[in-house]
């Protein structure tokens, strides 16, 4: 009786678990299909997409709409390829992503071990910052920018997001912090270590997860921003979103569908990249101080 | 003046004093121990010797310098934290130099000075572990290392053994107390334990509600208790209170409790009753310990003073060197400690000695005691 009970357990569960498989497959599969099609798309001359079935595997495999899209495709007027522009990203979102995190750990750092009167106030204010929309600063940062003389440039862009991403890496670096035992701090101080010295040598070498977490929600952020880049960027300094936007939309010509989805992909390539170098202490950061132990 | 003197000291937290005028002499070589019960100030004060916390009033000096407003570094104190507080980045060797690199000593005599002190702590193989790898005991070991490798003027301890299991705790209390002997430095240790507190310091002070209670010496804390609170606080099982009323006569003085049958029995007090006169008749508390309860061939045969009575006795419990039983005196329970092979059974009569000399008695409005 109990032999064929548990017998009877064990295949309920091995048809269940199949079961969720499949829809899980299933659902995974659905979620790639936009993918699939961009990259079948990249790799086939113009005339098969137009003339054909957009989801057939191309006849004629070719790289040249990589190539047109990086160094050779009309971007507005010039025919540079979107490789400027995504240089013009990296430049903008590298020291951007790097200033919000330093500053985000500092903050964190000052609000946890070195309380003042009022920082919870000041923690709020901040916190504050997170949940204003971009499109009301709009105005007041551009003439900000204006004053400064960052209008139009790339430094203008970086400080731009070096602001707005203060809230969410202070965030971040408080709520791990908190977490992190102020007896050791306590204990460098009676070793003799100050303020920076206790930050660079006890706080910063226990704190990779949660900089792993600041530095993919950040690029991914700056990267991925297209109203600040339309906004605040002239020719020059526009990033990868608003050239991409410029490929895509321009109305004269042929559309080139294949060096589209090349450009798109290029576009979406480094933040890839980052949750997979990244990733897996993003979601070990995000849990730090959640459960003990 | 002592070594470390806290002199008239008091904290505050805006308007809530929650030290109120502490005055310590520690001298050089002492070990001194603050005890009390949780959110009695003890901690506080020891983060005030260390500088962590600033002094709202009066003067702690070390060594006859001031302290106040003094960085914890350039106090020359060091201090074994009660979690351990090891940094968890850097292994054992370089948690113990880190204090001496941040005062700049050059490199060659930080490897002597942890060589010294790893040896002493019997932590060599374990220099270049990190803090994570170690055992508890092992922490201990590296905390109080990274105290010692500094050689300073007082050593402070926050409760440096209450994370470890009951029998490591033991362990390392011995070891505590050798280090001391051996070395012969100032130690502020800080506990809630009392029985850490009588067994380490060579002074005691009792903290409760940001008073100190009691300073002595841990004889004098146990046998002469200057109130109920330091009484029932230490010791353990504590100290038996039991309702009575005194009796004084001229020089001689006794006090009269009920027994299990609510008969009264009339106990003579071998105090001097000076201090007791004009009190007849007032209700007082009398404090006997349990060890001073017991059975008459147990009895301390060096005691002038004690009385024999026969008790119905309640509960039995012997712990293996001793039994413990509980019997009822005044309305109260009350518990003596016999011998391991005393008979006493539970439900019925049985002889017990009350060794006088060791009582005392305390007002029971004032809290405070009267002989």
């Amino acid at each position: 009786m109990s032999i064929a009970s548990s017998e009877n357990a064990v295949s309920t569960n091995r048809v269940a678990r199949t079961f969720v498989y499949l829809v899980l497959l299933l659902f995974a599969l659905f979620y790639l299909l936009p993918l699939f099609i961009m990259l079948v798309n990249s790799v086939k001359p113009l005339s098969e997409i137009t003339g054909g079935n957009m989801i057939a595997m191309p006849e004629v495999w070719t790289l040249d709409p990589w190539r047109a899209a990086w160094s050779s495709a009309q971007i507005g007027v010039e025919p540079t390829g979107l490789r400027p522009y995504f240089i013009n990203s990296i430049i903008m979102a590298v020291p951007a992503v790097v200033l919000s995190t330093i500053f985000g750990a500092l903050n964190g750092y000052v609000l946890t071990k070195w309380q003042f009167r009022g920082h919870n106030i000041v923690f709020g204010l901040l916190l504050f910052s997170c949940f204003i929309p971009f499109q009301i600063v709009l105005i007041p940062m551009a003439q900000s920018l204006g004053v400064l003389g960052l209008a139009g440039s790339t430094p203008g862009l970086i400080l731009v997001h070096f602001v707005y991403g203060i809230g969410f890496t202070t965030l971040y670096f408080r709520n791990y912090y908190a977490a992190f035992p102020t007896e050791l701090v306590r204990a460098a101080q009676i070793d003799g270590a100050g303020f920076f010295r206790i930050f660079w040598r006890i706080l910063l070498p226990s704190s990779g997860p949660i900089i792993a977490v600041s530095f993919i929600w950040q690029f991914t952020n700056i990267w991925n921003d297209f109203l600040f880049g339309a906004s605040f960027a002239d020719a020059d300094s526009q990033p990868m979103t608003v050239a991409l936007n410029n490929l895509v939309s321009s109305s004269t010509g042929v559309k080139e569908y294949n060096v589209h989805f090349a450009g798109a992909i290029m576009a979406a390539l480094p933040t890839l990249l980052v949750y997979i170098v990244a990733g897996r202490y993003f979601v070990r950061g995000l849990m730090a101080g959640s459960v003990k132990g | 003046m002592g070594f470390l003197s806290i002199d008239n000291v008091t904290k505050s937290y805006g308007a809530t004093e929650v030290l109120h005028r502490v005055d310590i002499d520690v001298e050089e070589g002492e070990f001194l121990v603050l005890v009390g019960p949780s959110g009695c100030g003890k901690s506080t004060l020891l983060n005030m010797i260390a500088g962590l916390e600033g002094i709202t009033s009066g003067t702690i000096a070390i060594n006859e310098k001031p302290m106040n407003g003094v960085h914890p570094s350039k106090r020359n104190i060091a201090m074994v934290f009660q979690s351990y507080a090891l940094y968890p980045n850097m292994t054992v060797a370089q948690n113990i130099t880190f204090g001496l690199e941040m005062h700049g000593t050059p490199k060659p005599e930080r490897d002597e000075a942890l060589a010294k002190v790893a040896e002493l702590l019997q932590i060599t193989p374990l220099l270049s572990r990190k803090p994570g790898q170690l055992s508890g005991g092992q922490r201990q070991r590296v905390a109080m290392g990274r105290a010692l490798v500094r050689n300073p003027d007082v050593f402070l301890f926050d409760e440096p053994l209450s994370n470890l299991d009951a029998k490591l705790r033991v362990d390392m209390r011995t070891e505590i107390k050798k280090l001391h002997q051996r070395l012969g430095t100032t130690i502020v240790y800080v506990t809630h334990d009392q029985i850490e507190a009588m067994t380490l310091s060579t002074r005691i002070a009792v903290m409760n509600g940001g008073y100190v209670q009691q300073l002595g010496t841990p004889k004098e804390i146990y046998d002469n208790p200057a109130n109920i609170f330091v009484a029932s606080f230490m010791g353990s099982p504590s100290m038996n209170l039991i309702p009575a009323k005194l009796r004084v006569n001229g020089a001689d003085a006794a006090v009269e409790i009920a027994d299990s049958k609510g008969a009264p029995i009339t106990l003579p007090v071998p105090a001097d009753a000076s201090n007791l006169a004009g009190r007849n008749g007032e209700e007082v508390l009398l404090g006997i310990r349990p060890e001073a309860l017991t059975d008459p061939e147990g009895a301390d045969r060096n005691a002038n003073t004690v009385v024999q009575l026969s008790n119905v006795i309640d509960v039995t419990e012997p712990a293996g060197s001793d039994t413990f039983v509980t019997t009822t005196m005044g309305g109260c329970d009350v518990i003596g400690r016999m011998r391991a092979d005393a008979e006493a059974r539970p439900g019925e009569l049985s002889e017990l000695a009350m060794n006088m000399d060791k009582a005392v008695l305390f007002d029971p409005k004032t809290e405070d005691r009267i002989g």
